[in-house]
């Protein structure tokens, strides 16, 4: 008899299954983790921004996909560990938290239970309207938010910083057409916007600036993590005979493992991948949120604040200020390769080199960068670019 | 007169039996807990206190609830008639741009208003707006998940299937529309709608931080719980439900009921779906699609499809999720550790459900028979 009470229904069975599958895909949703445990007693309640000599500042980070994804978030993260160690500076974080009312309930809870002072919500979409409603609430605290998107009139106590990452992808072009041999380049993005655009183009101009010839093929994959599509992609440039594949969407893990086991070269992005292809991995524009982070710990421990002015409401900058870098070299990029691209980067930190210099052509044939005019990375007209280099095949809508 | 007493029995088991499981499910949680080095007790207090323990906090837990009551509703209605549809996501989806349509065209009289015509409103009073962007979310919603009721009645498509597939094609088409023909220009990075002015998205409940989809969804459940219980449409729906066969033959519309639930239940999904443009987002993009509607379904099965307990499941998983972040920072556990305790929750819930009608002590006493009239001549001609 003792079997009725552990005996289940094929119904049940069914049930159960579509739960637990149902369950996995709402992970997402699921958020939290932290690699530093903190005792949130002697903190909790506190929104002062000055801090004591006896109290650290605490800084909160906020990422929208595990910390460890080999992309944006892992870059941040990186960053983070940096600043994690300097004394007087203790962080906190928290991944996976989604663009919706729940970053915003994170960053509460950062403030009122673990007293962060400074909170730096590390996702696009967490800044409108999620980081402007919050920063209302809690004049005191500091939010530092990675994007471009700080303007004049906003609260005081907003800031903005970013990379601009278009010479470093110049720079990873540049190898890339070198150590391709069939001058067919692959490139695999998530969605025909103004940043991926950009991305793609640096890469172009790059890689024409040592072959003026080259191809490349754009394959948009439609979102920023569809890790299916992703590989199904690299795939097919694979079959295509593209011999090296270059990468923007959020984690360029998928699309580097791929490409490595289809044994073609790749490009990877954001931060280092050279551990998931060891033979293939040639380089990529990596971001050095360390740098600015560093930056912003000095300040603050300093007692400045984005209120009083002490604290810049805006960093941007690329590869002069060490915002990006390039990522380890993979050993199929040989010596001249190296000294070629080192010569290279060189004169874009001195400024004797630009990456957009007219006349760039679209892939349609229209000019859309007039010969003689040449834009720095901060370019303003820049932000608008809606079109795909020479020689790219591709569309962008 | 045994039909119209009051079953109290029948109801403390299916208070009983979920809330034991709730108790089983927290004392394997600690024991994992205790392999992991952590000290349970520790463990609950924090759990509630960051979920329960003030009014700030259970803030936090009732504003995660609110978009979960009402897509609890889009799996448990239809599961009334027999129906597993697990569209939720799909249907808040259609809902969103249902809702940011509507309120464009009574904002500006366009959905890509030109820059002439962002510069003023059609200077409509907020509640008609906002009663517009709802009735668009409702009746996307409620189409959307029609089409799998009729597709169901009509052609035997299997409801669960049709359902699921359909979110992927609503989130698609949410990124076609977002990122295409429906796009503000100035939304570079995250393609979105045009924004809905501030002066017609849904506000918050008083000095609170929770906005009104938490009373949308209270509400909806309310209704939806009278609507099955106390109505004939309701019963005939349950019946349908027990056995389709019997209801033909008794001659209730299976088709129209169908239809009509699949209806209500997209329709609660859409609603969260304008709530998410309405109150939170301010536009519809791909932020809305945050597993709302998944995790609904979960919200459905615990609440065994009673629309009630759909309300109080929802504030209670709410409170899982409010504890999850705080949780992971003071205790420095592993990012799965919350899954963890979600996913024992779900099964022992499911296994529990397995356990109704198996204790003597739920049981309805056997009422006795009146004896049989003993003679004849006992009773006066």
């Amino acid at each position: 008899m003792s079997n009725r009470y552990i005996y289940v229904s094929r119904r049940q069975v069914i049930r159960g299954l579509l739960a637990t599958a149902a369950f996995g895909a709402t992970s997402k949703l699921w958020t939290g983790c932290s690699s530093s445990p903190t005792d949130t007693a002697s903190t909790s309640g506190t929104s002062g921004a000055s801090p004591d000599a006896d109290k650290p500042i605490t800084i909160g980070f906020i990422y929208n996909a595990p910390k460890d994804d080999y992309g944006w978030n892992q870059a941040h993260a990186v960053g983070a560990s940096a600043i994690a160690s300097i004394p007087g500076i203790k962080i906190i974080e928290q991944e996976s938290v989604p663009e919706t009312k729940e970053v915003q309930e994170v960053m509460r809870n950062m403030i009122d239970q673990d007293g962060a002072t400074v909170v730096i919500p590390t996702s696009f979409g967490y800044f409108d309207p999620h980081v402007l409603e919050v920063a209302k609430a809690y004049p005191d605290v500091q939010f530092l938010h990675c994007g471009t998107l700080w303007k004049e009139g906003l609260s005081k106590n907003i800031g903005s910083f970013f990379a601009l990452v278009d010479e470093g992808q110049y720079l990873a072009g540049r190898v890339a057409a070198q150590a391709s041999k069939a001058g067919k380049i692959g490139f695999v993005g998530a969605k025909p916007i103004n940043p991926v655009l950009r991305n793609i183009n640096s890469f172009m101009l790059g890689a024409r600036s040592v072959k003026p010839d080259i191809k490349m093929q754009v394959i948009f994959t439609g979102d920023w993590s569809l890790p299916v599509k992703e590989a199904d992609a690299t795939n097919s440039l694979a079959d295509q005979g593209f011999d090296v594949i270059a990468v923007h969407v959020d984690s360029p893990k998928v699309v580097i493992e791929t490409a490595e086991k289809r044994g073609v070269l790749s490009s990877g992005f954001h931060s280092d991948q050279s551990a998931l292809a060891p033979k293939g991995y040639l380089t990529g524009t990596m971001y050095n949120w360390g740098t600015i982070y560093k930056k912003y710990a000095e300040l603050l421990k300093a007692g400045k604040t984005l209120m009083d002015g002490g604290v810049p409401h805006q960093f941007i900058g690329g590869i002069a200020e060490d915002y990006i870098g390039l990522a380890t070299f993979g050993p199929a990029v040989t010596e001249p390769i190296k000294k070629n691209v080192e010569a290279a980067k060189a004169k874009l930190v001195d400024g004797s080199a630009v990456v957009y210099k007219g006349a760039i052509k679209d892939n349609a044939g229209a000019v859309q960068i007039p010969a003689g005019t040449t834009y720095k990375v901060t370019a303003p007209e820049l932000t608008k670019m809606d079109w795909l280099a020479e020689g790219v095949s591709g569309k962008t809508s | 007169m045994a039909l119209s007493r009051f079953n109290w029995r029948s109801r403390a088991e299916s208070v009983v039996i979920p809330l034991a499981a709730l108790m089983v499910a927290l004392v394997l949680f600690g024991i994992f807990c205790m392999f992991g080095g952590k000290n349970p007790f520790a463990v609950y207090a924090a759990i509630f206190k960051t979920a329960f323990g003030s009014w700030n906090a259970f803030q936090g837990t009732l504003l995660r609830a609110a978009p979960l009551m009402l897509t609890a509703l889009c799996t448990a209605l239809p599961a009334r008639l027999g129906l597993m549809v697990i569209g939720n996501e799909g249907a808040l989806v259609l809902g969103g741009l249902g809702a940011a349509a509507v309120g464009l065209i009574l904002s500006y009289g366009s959905i890509t208003p030109n820059p002439a015509q962002l510069q003023t409103t059609l200077g409509l009073a907020p509640t008609v707006v906002q009663i517009g962007m709802a009735l668009g979310g409702i009746i996307a919603g409620g189409i959307w998940i029609a089409i799998v009721g009729a597709l169901r009645h009509y052609r035997a498509v299997n409801e669960t299937i049709s359902s699921l597939l359909m979110n992927y094609i609503a989130i698609a088409l949410l990124n076609h529309l977002v990122e295409g023909s429906w796009k503000d220009p100035a939304s570079l990075n995250k393609p979105s709608t045009f924004p809905i002015p501030e002066l017609y998205r849904l506000g918050n409940i008083g000095s609170t931080r929770i906005h009104y989809g938490l009373i949308y969804g209270l509400v909806a459940c309310a209704i939806a719980y009278f609507l099955i219980q106390h109505t004939t449409f309701g019963f005939a729906a349950r019946t349908a439900g027990g056995n389709v066969k019997a209801a033909r033959i008794a001659g209730l519309p299976v088709g129209q009921l169908t239809i009509i639930i699949c209806f209500l239940a997209g329709s609660s999904a859409g609603l969260a779906g304008m709530v998410e443009v309405a109150a939170v987002q301010g536009q519809a993009n791909a932020s809305i699609v945050a597993g709302y509607g998944y995790a609904g379904i979960l919200v459905a099965f615990i609440a065994r499809y009673n629309a009630l307990a759909a309300a109080i499941v929802a504030i209670l998983l709410g409170g899982i999720i409010n504890s999850g972040g705080a949780l992971q920072r003071s205790f420095g556990m592993p990012d799965a550790t919350v899954l963890v305790f979600q996913g024992l929750v779900f099964l022992v819930v499911l296994y529990s459900e397995s356990l109704y009608g198996r204790f003597k002590i739920f049981k309805e006493p056997e009422i006795p028979l009146a004896p049989p009239p003993a003679t004849s001549s006992a009773v006066p001609v």
